[in-house]
């Protein structure tokens, strides 16, 4: 790969000096990498978390127990109201210093990796507002529909599960492609606690090498791809599960 | 029109000579600076304002330091008058450049950049580097950070040799708040970071239990500095005969001690390379 594409951005730099490092020299590409890796990784299982926190979360709030509606309620607004920046930080710094660690010798192997806090942090952050997407999902299912499965003898999960989720999700995959983008993007604050992504990657590579325009583009552009290709997948999620003369 | 272009050729020639004339007499205005602190009396040098334990006030409000001896020891030299003023980072080349000091002493790093502004002396007078801050008794040497998590700053230059070269995990955070935070919660062995920072910390009650266990990494050298066209006239001379005397007879080292600043193989070994070995007047 790298061999394929080295000559080229090596005479690149040479005759016009636009240092595109990552893509001729293999240290910097490994750290290139490493990078797009992690954070294609951490987009991922940050999305997954949000999604699942976003059910759970719109299923409590129509629970019959009010303290668990009361506690949904303070979650959202605890992590709606507060920017996700903070909320890495006062995860990792905040609680990361209560949470158990190996002593190494000298310093401590945190039970809880930078990347792991990163995860719980951003799925935290997008669960609350996926929490109310899916309830505008639920609520536009029509009562009717509800009362049907009860009366086909469905318990109150059941309904949920088979009945009003698969409905509600349709109607809320815009709203949600939008939250799940914005999340996508946000993870490039995990920088601030030092989770080697992209942007943390490129900031190291254009310190050593003063190639800052050079490497921004190229961030811009890892982001740009990556988005899009999110994007173009939600969209074709939305298409497969449109239901005939539903909501179309 | 014939007679015209030939005045003009008289006119213009007449305005270079007395160009000429003019540049001339200006240059022999200028007396070597080295004369003028003379007949003034008094040696201008600008030194930090607040950079213990190279510049820094006094309770009486008097300069005191490593930087504030060094410029008394040119005074004393000369038979004039020390002045200190206190410059900036910022300001320091320009003060210089526009003769409202005769000679920086002040924490400046030599760089290839600076030496087109201003004439720096050499030898260097003084060194820093990035080295290690760590808990007592944990890092006896570099290699002991191979594979483990060591703090630093994102953007530092040494960054990448801390990583291919001693082979450690660097965990790179925005600010050196966070980095140092990091340490004390015991997320990485050592802060990698710039000798004089760490030494500053270590004097504060904050990090008592820590220490400095390693030398630099490399020597970024500190230079003096004189007005540049004077660096090869006699007060760019004198004041590299005075930067010599520093190093050979030790008065680095005893500076050094003085003020507290831990040791540094750097000042050794440059005495011992500039030290005439006059062995040859005592021949055994």
């Amino acid at each position: 790969m790298l061999e394929l594409i080295a000559p080229f951005f090596r005479q690149l730099y040479e005759r016009t000096g636009l240092n595109f490092i990552v893509f001729y020299e293999p240290y910097e590409f490994g750290r290139f990498l490493n990078g797009a890796a992690t954070s294609v990784r951490l987009i991922f299982w940050s999305l997954l978390l949000s999604l699942g926190i976003g059910v759970l979360g719109a299923w409590t709030q129509g629970a019959r127990s009010q303290a668990l509606r009361v506690g949904v309620n303070a979650y959202i607004q605890a992590f709606r109201n507060t920017p996700p920046m903070i909320q890495l930080l006062f995860f990792y710094f905040g609680l990361g210093a209560f949470t158990p660690s190996v002593d190494m010798g000298g310093y401590s192997q945190p039970l809880i990796s930078s990347f792991t806090w990163a995860i719980i942090s951003l799925g935290i952050f997008g669960g609350a507002f996926n929490i109310e997407i899916f309830r505008a999902g639920l609520e536009a299912v029509p009562e009717a529909t509800q009362e049907a499965a009860e009366s086909l003898g469905f318990s109150r999960w059941q309904t949920f599960l088979y009945v009003t989720l698969p409905l509600a999700f349709r109607i809320s995959l815009p709203a949600l492609t939008n939250n799940l983008v914005s999340l996508a993007k946000t993870t490039s604050l995990a920088y601030v606690i030092t989770v080697p992504e992209m942007t943390y990657v490129l900031n190291q590579v254009w310190s050593d090498n003063i190639n800052v325009p050079e490497m921004m583009l190229l961030l811009f552009m890892f982001y740009v791809l990556v988005v899009t290709l999110l994007a173009a997948g939600l969209h074709a999620l939305e298409h497969r599960l449109a239901l005939p003369g539903y909501g179309q | 029109m014939a007679s015209g272009g030939a005045l003009k050729r008289i006119l213009a020639g007449g305005m270079v000579l007395i160009g000429t004339a003019v540049l001339a007499t200006a240059q022999a205005q200028a007396p070597d600076r080295l004369k003028q602190i003379l007949d003034r009396g008094v040696v201008r040098v600008g030194v930090q304002g607040a950079f213990k334990p190279w510049s820094f006030p006094a309770p009486d409000g008097s300069m005191q330091g490593i930087e504030v001896d060094l410029g008394k020891s040119v005074a004393e030299a000369l038979g004039v008058k020390f002045e200190p003023v206190i410059i900036t980072s910022a300001n320091r080349m320009q003060f210089l450049q526009q003769s409202k000091i005769d000679l920086i002493i002040g924490g400046m790093y030599d760089t290839a950049d600076r030496r087109k502004i201003v004439g720096i002396i050499e030898p260097a007078y003084w060194t820093s580097g990035p080295t290690l801050l760590a808990k007592k008794g944990v890092i006896k040497d570099w290699k002991d950070i191979a594979n483990k998590p060591v703090c630093g700053k994102q953007g530092n230059y040494y960054n990448k040799q801390v990583e291919t070269e001693l082979h450690a995990n660097l965990i790179a955070f925005a600010g050196n708040t966070e980095a140092k935070e990091a340490l004390r919660a015991g997320k990485c062995i050592a802060w990698v970071y710039d000798d004089v920072s760490i030494m500053a910390d270590l004097a504060t009650p904050d990090w008592e239990g820590y220490e400095m266990p390693v030398p630099v990494l490399y020597h970024n050298p500190w230079g003096a500095a004189v007005p540049i066209e004077e660096v090869n006239k006699g007060w760019g001379a004198f004041m590299a005969g005075m930067a010599y005397r520093w190093h050979a007879e030790g008065k680095l080292i005893e500076l050094e001690k003085k003020w507290g600043v831990q040791p540094s193989d750097w000042f050794v070994q440059h005495q011992k390379q500039m030290k005439w070995d006059t062995g040859y007047l005592n021949p055994k």
